[in-house]
């Protein structure tokens, strides 16, 4: 799906998301976090990506994929170097304003991969092993 | 998000509710903090019990904040943080750089140390 790029629209997507992932033993805790993943990544595709530009979209597609859950959000502007946002964490960087979005997807999700899209845009992809979240609350004590 | 702000024995409770989103929240917070720093007001506690979300974005202004309460010789401290922002706090290792008070009476106390 492709949205404008309003910040309204993010929680459609979240609200997309956790709609796929119904009727799935995910914990909610676990669900919360991958929710605030996408959040991120799609305020950062409409904030830095795009700019905040209405005139440029943010596309959208998700699945579960072999127990895999798999996000996709590029957006439509000149793409950005993932390397050079600064670590959240160095004292230096502690007491930034920003900086600490990239730093929460790769914390809530298992797998987050950033490249320019053919296309135009930076794609940015989260995966999350759902089975293992699965397994492990299913797992006796 | 709404905020509400009273005074108790001179310190000014910021008190949260809603989101402090992208959008949605976050500028809302800084200007309120702002208005009172501005206003002379040195000693503020924020309380975030009614907060529901925080993004990177809320986290940030929430940082801006401390820092520009700081800088203007003031305290900026929080209060009845709820898990979840706790656990946010924790992974950037913010957690260290505030005060955090689940109790209101102690907070207030803590202003006068």
């Amino acid at each position: 799906m492709s949205l404008s790029s309003r910040f309204e629209n993010i929680e459609m997507v979240q609200h997309l998301c956790s709609k796929l992932l119904e009727g799935r033993e995910v914990p909610e805790e676990t669900r919360h976090w991958i929710l605030m993943a996408v959040r991120e990544a799609v305020a950062n595709a409409i904030k830095h990506g795009n700019q905040l530009d209405l005139t440029k979209n943010v596309h959208v597609e998700m699945d579960v994929v072999a127990d895999t859950l798999a996000i996709c959000i590029r957006d439509e502007g000149v793409g950005f170097d993932p390397a050079a946002v600064g670590d959240p964490l160095a004292p230096e960087n502690r007491l930034k304003t920003s900086g600490r979005g990239i730093f929460y997807m790769r914390t809530f999700m298992d797998e987050v991969r950033f490249r320019r899209h053919p296309d135009g845009g930076m794609e940015i992809v989260l995966k999350k092993n759902l089975s293992a979240i699965e397994k492990k609350e299913g797992d006796p004590a | 998000m709404k905020t509400n702000v009273r005074e108790v024995g001179g310190v000014q409770i910021v008190e949260l509710k809603g989101k402090i989103t992208i959008g949605s929240g976050d500028v809302q917070l800084r200007e309120t903090i702002n208005k009172l720093v501005d206003s002379g007001k040195k000693n503020i506690l924020v309380d975030m019990h009614d907060v529901t979300t925080i993004d990177s974005s809320g986290i940030g202004e929430l940082v801006g904040c401390y820092t520009s309460v700081t800088n203007k010789g003031g305290k900026l401290k929080l209060l009845h943080l709820p898990p979840k922002i706790n656990d946010v706090l924790t992974v950037t290792q913010l957690i260290t750089v505030f005060d955090v008070y689940e109790s209101e009476a102690e907070a207030l106390a803590s202003f006068k140390s």
